[in-house]
């Protein structure tokens, strides 16, 4: 196969005459396929440029085995060449299929100002439109804010207009089906934090407090936070992701024009199913890591069950319970509202929504330990 | 048509994303019971106008008159009273996806309406079947065809009997007999509701079947060329650009 196609010319070649003194000929043979090396477009100007000044081009192209795209691209760069030199160029000798495809390609002008200018601007410049960004961000997330405390507002007086099924169904979403992942960290939670408080304790014989550390920890702390940090990444980012892809089919514009509030019709279900649903996912998650922490007492510092279930007993009260479900209340806000509101504001692609999602988890996430961080404070000024 | 009741007015309506004007300096007049075509080259701004009519998106200048009521200048509660009586048919449709077709339909129904439970399947029986999907109410958008979903999406427009029905786009992507199909439901609708109907498209076939208005967008100058039934546009209008577009490209290509 090879041999063959060397013997037909498997090489584009290209050479040049002057029929007359200023009229240049060009003669094309060979294999002229894009991939191939084609000759460059240098040598051509070298040839218009040595001798007397150049005023026709003529081709002859009837050496010429194949042909592609390869041909076409090297004719435009060189027809575009011979505008800018005001040399006449006459296409007559060209393949017929060449001369009609760079009458297309050459039909309509390019469009000046359609091709994007790769703009570096200054740093200072970018730094500054970055700040102004995030201040208009930070002023949407606001407005956002507001527009759900207010068809919040309108639920507690029973005028928010949504489906009760799509409650129904978004408090199983976000209650019974997450409940696998929660029992499963939980529960690797009240394990780890026990082997960590295990090992310290017992250089003092004090085993035993283990199971205060545990019940405390995930009472007050981690029953909350680990709760919050599954569900933004298991609701938070589903919430995103529905969201978007309504936005994408003109869903969200269909209930505006039809004068429904997405507001109380979206993002209120959403958010009165979280706030419902994770405390009970907190105490549940209390409950595991607690477990966890018992599995450990028994098994590896060799306390009774009775004793690690009276010792944890004493150690909790009420109100580390109270503060562990204000916080995942306060959470459920958060992840509802972050992942609803990426969501209406996500752009109208496939990538955009894809953005929403990764963003919701991530301000989700940021504003939880934000928040869990306000409330260790304040409980410690409080002295609770 | 014999009355010549002004509906729709829009005067010196501009359209801006931001600093970037979509279109300029637009005047043109719905007549009750027209079936008035948006129209224009591909990236005109059609359906950035179609939001501004709808509500959707408040226009950076001008004014669009219901009747003799500003739209943009009425109390919000009081547009959307009024937005209660467009029909719109989006351009992919919009149903609601979680929903079934009889769900997308009951839910405007259910929101405005004091009909029971019985006589609002009723209600959704009649308007898909006049849309031809008879007894596909417990079907997902996503489980029926492009072309359904349009009919859907129409049924479900209809759903609180609009005094205004506004189509984007209604033949994308539909085979040139299903667009038939759509532009005679259109007409009928128009007859039969009593409906204004306002139509976004560049599909020729269409717009001579069904308009008796139009207003012709132009994507370079950021206006409108001119405004007026289209068959008219297309044998008389003195704008070369209009009648090229209304001919296929081919008025031009005579002119050469």
């Amino acid at each position: 196969m090879e041999a063959v196609m060397e013997g037909t010319q498997a090489v584009a070649e290209i050479s040049f005459s002057r029929p007359s003194d200023d009229t240049l000929l060009i003669q094309l043979a060979g294999n002229w396929s894009i991939g191939q090396q084609l000759p460059s477009l240098d040598e051509v100007r070298k040839q218009i440029d040595s001798g007397l000044p150049v005023q026709r081009l003529t081709f002859d192209s009837k050496d010429i085995t194949v042909w592609d795209s390869g041909l076409v691209t090297f004719l435009v760069k060189l027809l575009q060449h011979c505008t800018e030199r005001n040399i006449d160029a006459d296409k007559e000798g060209l393949p017929e299929g060449v001369q009609r495809l760079l009458k297309l390609a050459l039909a309509v002008p390019e469009k000046k100002d359609a091709r994007r200018a790769a703009l570096r601007e200054p740093f200072l410049i970018q730094l500054g439109n970055h700040a102004m960004e995030m201040g208009r961000r930070a002023g949407d997330m606001l407005d956002f804010l507001g527009e759900s405390f207010i068809a919040f507002g309108k639920l507690l007086t029973g005028k928010a207009r949504f489906r009760r099924s799509d409650l129904t169904l978004l408090l199983q979403e976000c209650g019974g089906n997450a409940l696998g992942i929660v029992s499963f960290i939980s529960l690797l939670v009240g394990l780890i934090l026990a082997f960590v408080g295990a090992v310290q304790l017992e250089m003092f014989g004090a085993q035993i407090y283990v199971a205060n550390l545990v019940g405390i920890a995930m009472a007050r702390e981690m029953g909350a936070l680990m709760a919050g940090i599954i569900m933004s990444g298991r609701t938070g980012a589903a919430f995103a992701a529905q969201i978007g892809t309504m936005q994408v089919n003109e869903e969200i514009d269909a209930l505006k024009t039809m004068g429904i509030s997405p507001m109380e019709f979206l993002v209120v279900p959403r958010m009165l199913a979280l706030i419902v649903m994770m405390p009970l996912l907190t105490l549940y998650a209390d409950l595991l890591g607690i477990l966890g922490g018992a599995v450990v007492g028994v098994f590896m510092l060799d306390l009774s069950p009775l004793q690690y279930y009276e010792q944890t007993r004493l150690a909790l009260n009420l109100t580390h319970f109270s503060i562990g479900i204000a916080k995942s209340m306060v959470f459920g806000i958060i992840i509802a509202v972050s992942g609803c509101l990426r969501g209406m504001e996500s752009g109208r692609s496939a990538s955009a929504v894809g953005n929403a999602a990764t963003s919701a988890v991530v301000t989700s996430i940021l504003f939880i330990v934000g928040a869990d961080g306000l409330f260790a404070v304040i409980t410690n000024a409080l002295k609770i | 048509m014999t009355n010549t009741e002004a509906h729709i007015t829009v005067s010196d309506l501009t359209m801006a994303y931001g600093d970037f004007v979509i279109q300029r300096d637009l005047n043109f007049t719905i007549n009750r019971g027209d079936v008035f075509i948006i129209m224009g080259g591909s990236g005109c701004g059609k359906s950035t106008i179609l939001r501004g009519l709808t509500g959707l998106k408040a226009p950076a200048q001008g004014k669009v008159f219901y009747e003799d009521k500003s739209f943009w200048e009425l109390e919000p509660l009081e547009r959307e009273f009024m937005m209660r009586r467009f029909g719109i048919s989006y351009q992919g449709g919009a149903l609601w996806s979680s929903m079934t077709l009889a769900e997308n339909v009951a839910l405007p129904l259910e929101e405005y309406t004091d009909l029971s439970p019985s006589q609002i399947r009723d209600v959704i029986a009649l308007k898909l079947s006049l849309v031809g999907l008879a007894g596909f109410e417990e079907f997902y958008p996503s489980e029926i065809s492009g072309g359904m979903q349009k009919r859907a999406a129409l049924a479900r427009a209809m759903a609180l009997d609009p005094e205004v029905l506004f189509f984007d786009e209604p033949s994308a992507g539909l085979d040139p007999i299903s667009a038939r199909l759509l532009d005679e439901l259109i007409l009928e609708l128009r007859d039969s509701l009593g409906a204004t109907v306002v139509v976004v498209t560049h599909e020729l076939a269409s717009i001579f079947a069904i308009g008796n208005n139009s207003v012709f967008l132009d994507p370079e100058t950021r206006t409108m060329l001119t405004t007026g039934d289209p068959k008219t546009l297309r044998d008389e209008s003195p704008i070369p650009k209009v009648r090229n577009f209304l001919s296929r490209g081919e008025f031009l290509a005579e002119a050469k």
